[in-house]
Order: structure tokens, then C-alpha cells, then sequence
């Protein structure tokens, strides 16, 4: 047996750190690489941030009545107002509120709703399309057609008849704290199929691989077969899908506040602030329509180009 | 004392194409039969080689024994025990984890998120057997380092992902190790590496090997017994040294000159005739009668037997 | 030498990766006459392939060639591009890959992919071109060729599409073909028939044949000469017979010890330690030096010495076991 032990002349290697591996591989490269993956991550990192720790950096709580001063309304950026002689960053809107606390709130929302949406989305379509590919036969035809069937309605749609639905159950006096509960759930019930889908493709090649037959043979069960063998490698294609998802659902939800079917005005979104501000375009008031809806834009674009990047990225055939 | 002894083993694949396309082109189901009647015994602490081009079922045989196939008709016995049949969960549990497998591609049966550690000692953890210091033995048994536990696959060359996996396939105390073309995806210096290990393994542990390969050399240099297959059946079945020297089925014969020698300069081998005919409408009486030189008109209609022929089995009507 | 169909001198292709330069093929030489077949053998990784497909000008980007020259019929054609390289491929040069799928166009007929390659490449008549196409087709063993004309890739096995592609790289006439891998991917009997059929068709037209493969025993039986490759570098060329019954260089003696002989018998095999250095980790001096049992400090210093037709790569051939 000895001749055969210096096939790996073992240096003394240490178990190399996770960050190591990270700085190390690949992905770290082509991401210094690319400036507009660079970019659009530390776009994404600031708001989400400011979004974080809205109370410590806006001046005001919006929505708290206490601090409103009726008499600040109408506040043009930066130009000190006539009776108060107060100014603000970016002006404020009829009833005083400061539009840039009140981008902030509402970034809060938005991102909250989009980030809950798709994690729901997530879980539901990873476990769908996990066991449909997994498991095959009928189950699998039942769990694909009803995501093809769902395919074929705009999601904007299957979200507002969910809405619709969920409001009709809920009594009147609990419909705001609901709001925001069922934008999610909608949201993310409209948004599985794509996760289901390319779970289960992935599924279906990597259980044909001997790795997976290995762990069958000594006999482990579907389940953990499924979740410890399979799961880990089908993940990579999911974190470009739900990269992507975040900055539709974020629209969807932008979309559906402005359609007022979304976050009440007591809760209000970027959607809701844009729905408000365009009562005041014409009249002069720019700003309190194009700073939420210019906030709204940058968000969703700079999550789409890292999601871009990334699918390229983690596509093996372009590298 | 036979260690596996198998039966009638026959498997079919259903291969047709789905319900609608089938009513609307008005066609019925159609059917693969990968396996028909193979019977064979492997004695403990031997090496049984199954040899065969692409079709032959030698693949589907060897997932029959280890249990990830069940057969369509026929039984595998490993000890006595039905793994198809057998209802009492501890007998099972136990013929389990004295089978065995390595497979082909050593790139796709690792794991590549798992640790190499993990990977080894999976068949003793998920038994909820202790594991500790288990994979850096098996690994130095191997030929690799004990430092290598900690490293994930991506960072082994095919050669050494193969002993992860021979470590793998030791790690649960098997008796039978079914070997899936071991070495087909591994270059000729690291083929020998591997092909002697595997000889080592066995002395040291006492394990019985069932070698499925398409390379006649490497089963010859390995196995104590060998059967040939041709469309699914055993077509001869001879102790190594018997099955070379005094070749009886036409088929094996053809096979034995086809394969390239490295010391066959500008060697013009008599070319064998024709394909292997598809598997599902094979034809009729001895499968290999349009390919066989020596075939006659018996041999288009009916099928011979299995027979034996001094120490050989064959399925010829004219071996002698 | 003068009557090289292909010519290579001093080849060397480079791949520019994030950690450095690395040299898939480095400093390779070797020529095929008329009606020769060479075979270019190696383990996987060793650049075999590579310096094929810089020969026909199919280097994937960002591998390109960084030095050395490659003649064909006494065009230098290295430095070819684009269309001109193109037509070259097509007119002088035939390819037979492993998979016969990737020479084939799915959505035409073979007799019509056939006709079309003559057509562009030689001065016939469409109704001459078809009954080339019949006979190129007879030529290969297609049974029925006249009737499967009209089929496509499809409906052939592939044993009977790699013969169909053989037929195709051979119907313009080219002077040189080269097959990688050819029958790897085909049963043992069918790869016997292939190879003879390849063998047969190239010496009735003095076409030079780069044969390249992993398999000693298509090379013994199949070519005339043998290059032998190891990471990047040849380690030894000379005719079959020379190199494989006597080889000079440790690494040929060592691969042939390693394969397991029909007639030998269950005696361990002959190890070679080791694996073929990655690209990135090509050693210092010889690249064989750590897996070489007589490796010396010299070995260690200085790249091996230039190969010729006479001797290896290698400060220290194995002479001493020459017996003529």
C-alpha cells in the first residue's frame, strides 16, 4: 500500500475559510470585472440601508400626525418655506410631510413586501418544483399543468384577483393591517411558477446523476435525498431567478399601490406615494410625483443589471 | 458458498411515448427487454466479470443487484436474501450495507457541495453509525491523505475523485462491491492505479467483486469468472482463463478480435459483420444469427439454451 | 521530409486565464507525408486535441496561436483567416470528430450535404455530384446507398453516421484528414470496423491522416507513425513499431507497462504515480520529472531536449534497453 500513498504529496494544508474560497473564486472575479455589477451592488446596498434604518435618518416620521405641520405644505427642494422659513432636501408634499422621509417609509415598505413576496414565492416553488421533479408521474403532471395554467394570466391579474379576494373576507376595520399581508401573499402566489419550473429542470438532471444513486443504494430516504443532495445543487439557478423576481415583485407591488389596490395611504409604498404625487403634476408640484417614482426606478433597475450579471455569471456555457 | 445467486432475471422498460401521442399516432406501448433469463452465481471473495457492448443490459443487471432497479421477473439473492421480496426491515438493512457500488463518472458521482468527509462516511451516518476518524482512515487506505477530508470534490483529478469513491464504497463494511465500468472515464496510467488498488482492496477486506465493463482487458485482467452478454441474455459464461483460450460462442470470439492490441501492428483483424440490431424488435431465434458466420437456418428460429459445455456455458447451437 | 502534406513547426497555442498564460500546446513539431497516418497520442489534458483544432483554425477564443508555423502543401497557413481559412478547411482538409452529430446538419438529407460540399468544392456538374454522392456513400459500406440518400442523420446509427461522415470529409478530395477520437464513442466491434474503413479509404488515396486518440491499440494497429504527447509537449515520435516495442521515453515505456495486455496475466499492473500536471501547474524542467522514477537534477533544471525522428524528449532515454 505504500507506493500508492504519494499519488497527493499532502502539503499542510488548512481548511480553507469560507471568505477565502469566496475572494478566491470565479464569481468574486468576474464581478470586480464588471462595473455594472459593481455599481448597481452598492446602489442596491445604500437603499436597502436607508430603507433599514429610515428612523435614524429621516428628519420627521412622515406618519406620525404629531410632526406634521400643516403650514410646511407644499414645500419646494431645497427653498425655504414662505411662512415657516423651514426647508427641505426635497420639498414636501400638500399636507407637509417631508418627501424624503417619506421616500424612505416607503422604500421600507416596498422592499419589505418585495423581499417577503419572493421568499414566499421562493419556498413554494423550490418545494413544488423539488418534488414534482423528484417524485414524477402524477404528481408531477398535476403540480405543472396548474403552473402552466397559471402562466397564462398576467401575474399583475392573478395578484389582483387574489387582492380582490382576500378583501372580501377580511372585515373592513382590519383591511389596512391586512393590506399589506395579502400584497404579499398575491404577489408571491403569482410568482412560484418560474421558481417551480427551473427547480424541477434542475432536479430532473441532477437525479440521474450516480451521486444521488449512491445515496439511494445504502438506502436513504426521498426526503433526504431531496433536501441534502439535491437542494444544494440546484440553488444557483434560484438565486438568479429571485435576484430578477425582486425587482418585478417590487414593480408589482409599485403597480399595485398605484392602482390602489396595494399599501393603504396610512402605510404607504413607493406605488402609493406615486399614486398621490401624480394628483400634483400638473399643478406645479413636480417633486412630489418624480423623487418617489425616479427612487422606484433606480431600485428596480440596479436589482434587475446584478440579477443580469449574475445569471451570466453563473451560466457556465459564457464563461 | 454462492454470495449472490441470481435467477431468471429478466428486466422490461416500458418505452413508449406518452398516452396522447400514442392514441393519436395509433400505436400501443412499446417495450425494452434490457435483461431476459440471466442466471449466474458469484462465490464469496471472487471477482465475476460482465462483459458487453452498448445494449447488452450489463448496466441494468448490476443496478438489479445492488437494488436500485427491481426486477421484472426473476430474483437477485445476496446471502439468501431477497432484497425485492424481503419484508423484514432489519434482514434489509443489513444486506444493504453489505452492497456496494461504484459507478462510472467520477465527476458525477460526488456530491460537489458536500465535503469529502462527509461524503465517505454518508453510508455510516445515515445508519446512525459513528463515524470519527473514519474517512481519514479510509482515505490513507486509498492512497490519499488524511488532510483531504476537508476538501470538496472540485479539487481532485478523475483518478482521485474514483478512490473518494472506493472509500465511499468501503466506509459500511461491504461484502460485494458491484462495479459500474470502473474505469472507462479514467485515463490508461491512471486506470492501472486504480485497477490495482482495487486488487489490494480485495485481498485486505476480502470483498467480492462483480466487474460490468465493455473492455475485454480489463475484465481479463481482473475477474475470476466471466459472462459475455449479447442483447440482454448470457451468451457464455467461463472461468477467465477458459473463456481465452478455448473461445466457444462466435459472438465472444468476434468480440475478442475486434478489440484493438497494442502489439497488433498494421494487424488487419477479420471485420465483424453488421451492428448491434435494436433492442426493441430483436431478431428472432439467436439474437446474433445476422451478424455470425456460422449461422444457420436453426439458428433463425429458434433460440438455444444456455448449455454446458465442458466448463463453459454457452447459448450456441453448434459449441462444442 | 519534402513531400509533407502538413507541416508543423515549433506550434505553440496560448490560453491567457486570470492567473497567467498557460500553454495547452508547447513547442510541438511533427510533419505527415502523403498516404501517411500519424497518430498524435496522449491522456486527456495532454493538448492533443488542441493542436488539431489549431491546425483547422477552430480554436475556441481566447486560445490562439502564439508562435510556430503550420504548412499545408506549401502554404503557410497559420495565419489564415476567416473565409480563406474556411475554404481551405473545406476543400483541403476533411475532420471526422468523436461525435458524428457535431459534422452533420440535422435538416439535410446526407445526399444533399454530400452534393453541397463537392459543389462548393469542385468543379462538377449537380448530376455528377449526385452520383458521387452514391458512390461515396458505397465506398464507406453504406448498405442501400442509393435508396438512403435521401435520409438524415438521424435515421442512421452511429456506427453508420460516423461511416457517413467519413464519406463527407473525403468527398472534396482533401489531401489531409484529421479524425479526434473517432471511434471513442463506438461498441468495440463497430470501432473495428470504422478504423479499417478510415485505414482502407486514406492509403487508395494517398491521403495523410492525423489520427488522434488515447487508445494505444488504434494507434499499434492503425497508424504508421506515432507522436506521443504529454502536457503539451511531444514526448516521443518515431514509427509505431519503434516507439511502442522500444520506447525511449519513460513516460511511453510507462503507458504501455500500464495497459492491460490480452496476453498478460493477472500479475499488478505497472503504475505510473501521479496524475498530468494542470495547465497552470506544468513543473519546471521535464514536465514529466515528478512522476518519473529516473528522473535526475537535470531533469529537474533544464527543459527536456529537442525531439527529433532519431530520439525522445529526455535527458535520459532508455537506450540501454534497446536490443538491435
Amino acid at each position: 500500500m505504500t507506493d500508492l500513498s504519494n499519488q497527493t504529496v499532502a502539503p499542510k494544508v488548512v481548511q480553507k475559510s469560507r471568505l477565502r474560497v469566496f475572494l478566491d473564486s470565479d464569481i468574486y472575479y468576474t464581478f470586480r470585472r464588471s462595473p455594472v455589477a459593481v455599481v448597481s451592488t452598492i446602489v442596491v446596498t445604500i437603499l436597502v440601508l436607508s430603507a433599514i434604518f429610515a428612523p435614524l435618518i429621516a428628519s420627521t416620521n412622515p406618519f406620525d400626525p404629531a410632526s406634521l405641520n400643516l403650514m410646511n405644505g407644499f414645500t419646494a427642494p431645497m427653498t425655504p418655506n414662505a411662512f415657516t422659513g423651514e426647508s427641505f432636501l426635497l420639498g414636501t408634499d400638500d399636507q407637509g410631510r417631508d418627501v424624503f422621509s417619506t421616500i424612505l417609509y416607503g422604500m421600507r415598505v416596498s422592499l419589505f413586501v418585495g423581499v417577503a413576496a419572493v421568499l414566499f414565492a421562493m419556498v413554494l416553488g423550490i418545494t413544488l418544483g423539488l418534488i414534482s421533479g423528484y417524485v414524477g408521474g402524477w404528481t408531477e403532471t398535476i403540480i405543472m399543468r396548474t403552473a402552466d395554467v397559471q402562466l397564462t394570466f398576467p401575474s399583475i391579474l392573478v395578484a389582483m384577483l387574489i387582492f380582490g379576494i382576500a378583501k372580501g373576507f377580511t372585515p373592513i376595520e382590519y383591511r389596512d393591517q391586512m393590506a399589506i399581508w395579502v400584497l404579499i401573499i398575491a404577489i408571491g402566489l403569482s410568482d412560484w411558477v418560474q421558481f417551480a419550473r427551473v427547480v424541477r429542470g434542475a432536479t430532473l438532471v441532477e437525479k440521474r446523476k450516480e451521486y444521488v444513486e449512491a445515496a439511494r443504494l445504502i438506502g436513504r430516504t426521498p426526503y433526504a435525498i431531496m433536501l441534502r443532495h439535491i437542494l444544494p445543487n440546484v440553488l444557483s439557478p434560484v438565486l438568479v431567478i429571485a435576484t430578477i423576481s425582486l425587482a418585478l415583485a417590487i414593480i408589482a407591488e409599485a403597480t399595485l399601490s398605484f392602482l390602489g389596490v396595494g399599501a393603504p395611504p396610512t402605510q404607504p409604498s413607493l406605488g402609493t406615494l406615486i399614486r398621490i404625487g401624480q394628483g400634483f403634476l400638473f399643478s406645479g408640484e413636480w417633486w412630489i410625483l418624480l423623487f418617489p417614482a425616479f427612487t422606484l426606478l433606480t431600485l428596480a433597475l440596479s436589482v434587475n443589471l446584478l440579477g443580469d450579471w449574475l445569471r451570466d455569471a453563473l451560466n457556465p456555457r459564457l464563461r | 458458498m454462492a454470495l449472490i445467486s441470481v435467477k431468471n432475471l429478466t428486466r422490461v422498460f416500458d418505452v413508449s411515448k406518452p398516452w396522447l401521442n400514442r392514441v393519436i399516432e395509433r400505436r400501443g406501448k412499446a417495450f425494452l427487454t434490457a435483461v431476459s433469463d440471466v442466471d449466474f452465481e458469484v462465490t464469496e471473495r471472487t471477482t465475476y466479470g460482465l462483459v458487453g457492448e452498448s445494449g447488452s443490459g450489463k448496466s441494468t443487471i448490476g443496478r438489479m443487484l445492488v437494488g436500485l432497479l427491481t426486477p421484472s421477473g426473476g430474483t437477485v439473492e445476496i446471502e439468501g436474501v431477497n432484497l425485492a421480496t424481503e419484508t423484514d426491515a432489519k434482514k434489509v438493512d443489513v444486506i444493504r450495507s453489505d452492497i456496494q457500488m461504484i459507478f462510472q463518472d467520477p465527476y458525477a458521482s460526488l456530491n460537489p457541495r458536500w465535503r469529502v468527509r462527509d461524503i465517505i462516511v454518508e453510508p455510516v451516518v445515515a445508519r446512525g453509525g459513528d463515524a470519527t476518524g473514519l474517512a481519514e482512515r479510509l482515505l490513507e487506505q486509498v492512497g490519499l491523505s488524511a488532510l483531504d477530508a476537508g476538501k470538496f470534490p472540485h479539487e481532485f483529478s478523475g483518478g482521485q475523485r474514483q478512490r473518494i469513491c472506493i472509500a465511499r464504497a468501503l466506509s459500511s463494511e461491504p461484502k460485494l462491491i458491484v462495479c459500474d465500468e470502473p474505469t472507462s472515464a479514467l485515463d490508461v496510467s491512471v486506470q492501472a492505479q486504480v485497477l490495482n488498488l482495487m486488487s489490494d482492496l480485495k485481498d485486505n477486506f476480502g470483498l467480492t467483486y462483480v466487474l460490468i465493463s465493455h473492455d475485454l482487458t480489463v475484465v481479463r485482467h481482473m475477474a475470476d469468472r466471466i459472462g459475455v452478454l449479447y442483447l440482454g441474455r448470457l451468451v457464455e459464461e467461463a472461468g477467465a482463463e477458459d473463456l481465452f483460450a478455448d473461445t466457444k460462442h462466435p459472438y465472444t470470439k468476434m468480440l475478442l478480435e475486434a478489440a484493438p492490441q497494442i502489439d497488433g501492428f498494421g494487424r488487419e483483424a477479420a471485420l465483424p459483420e453488421g451492428e448491434i440490431p435494436d433492442p426493441i424488435n430483436p431478431p428472432s431465434g439467436c439474437a446474433f444469427h445476422p451478424r455470425c458466420p456460422i449461422a444457420k437456418n436453426i439458428c433463425t428460429q429458434e433460440r438455444p439454451d444456455l448449455r454446458e459445455v465442458g466448463q463453459t456455458r454457452v447459448a450456441c447451437h453448434f459449441a462444442q | 521530409m519534402s513531400a509533407a502534406v502538413l507541416s508543423i513547426h515549433n506550434l505553440s497555442v496560448e490560453i491567457p486565464t486570470r492567473t497567467g498564460v498557460v500553454k495547452p500546446v508547447d513547442g510541438v513539431s511533427y510533419d505527415i507525408a502523403a498516404g501517411e497516418i500519424l497518430g498524435v497520442v496522449g491522456e486527456s489534458g495532454a493538448g492533443k486535441s488542441m493542436a488539431g483544432n489549431a491546425v483547422i483554425g477552430l480554436l475556441s477564443p481566447p486560445a490562439r496561436i502564439a508562435k510556430g508555423e503550420i504548412w499545408l502543401n506549401g502554404t503557410r497557413i497559420d495565419a489564415l483567416k476567416g473565409e480563406a481559412m474556411r475554404r481551405l478547411r473545406g476543400k483541403q482538409i476533411g475532420m471526422v470528430f468523436q461525435d458524428p452529430l457535431t459534422s452533420l446538419n440535422p435538416l439535410l438529407s446526407i445526399g444533399d450535404q454530400l452534393t453541397e460540399t463537392m459543389l462548393t468544392h469542385l468543379p462538377i456538374s449537380r448530376s455528377e455530384a449526385e452520383k458521387r454522392a452514391v458512390a461515396a456513400l458505397e465506398e464507406v459500406g453504406i448498405p442501400g446507398a442509393a435508396e438512403r440518400i435521401d435520409s438524415y442523420p438521424h435515421e442512421f446509427s452511429g456506427g453508420m453516421r460516423q461511416r457517413v461522415v467519413i464519406a463527407l470529409a473525403l468527398c472534396a478530395e482533401p489531401s489531409l484528414i484529421i479524425a479526434d477520437e473517432p471511434t471513442t464513442a463506438l461498441d468495440v466491434s463497430v470501432q473495428a470496423q470504422i478504423i479499417a474503413l478510415l485505414k482502407r479509404l486514406c492509403r487508395d488515396r494517398g491521403t495523410a491522416v492525423m489520427l488522434i486518440t488515447h487508445d494505444m491499440g488504434v494507434i499499434a494497429e492503425a497508424a504508421d507513425r506515432v507522436a506521443v504527447m504529454y502536457s503539451g509537449r511531444l514526448a516521443e515520435l518515431g514509427t509505431v513499431r519503434d516507439v511502442l516495442t522500444q520506447p525511449q521515453h519513460p513516460y511511453t515505456a510507462g503507458l504501455m507497462a500500464s495497459t492491460p495486455l490480452a496476453s498478460a496475466g493477472k500479475e499488478r499492473l505497472h503504475q505510473i504515480e501521479g496524475a498530468m500536471p494542470r495547465l497552470d501547474k506544468v513543473p519546471d524542467g521535464c514536465a514529466f520529472h515528478p512522476r518519473c522514477e529516473y528522473a535526475q537534477d537535470k531533469c529537474r533544471a533544464a527543459p527536456a531536449p529537442q525531439i527529433s525522428d532519431s530520439h525522445a524528449a529526455c535527458w535520459f532515454p532508455l537506450i540501454a534497453e534497446k536490443v538491435s
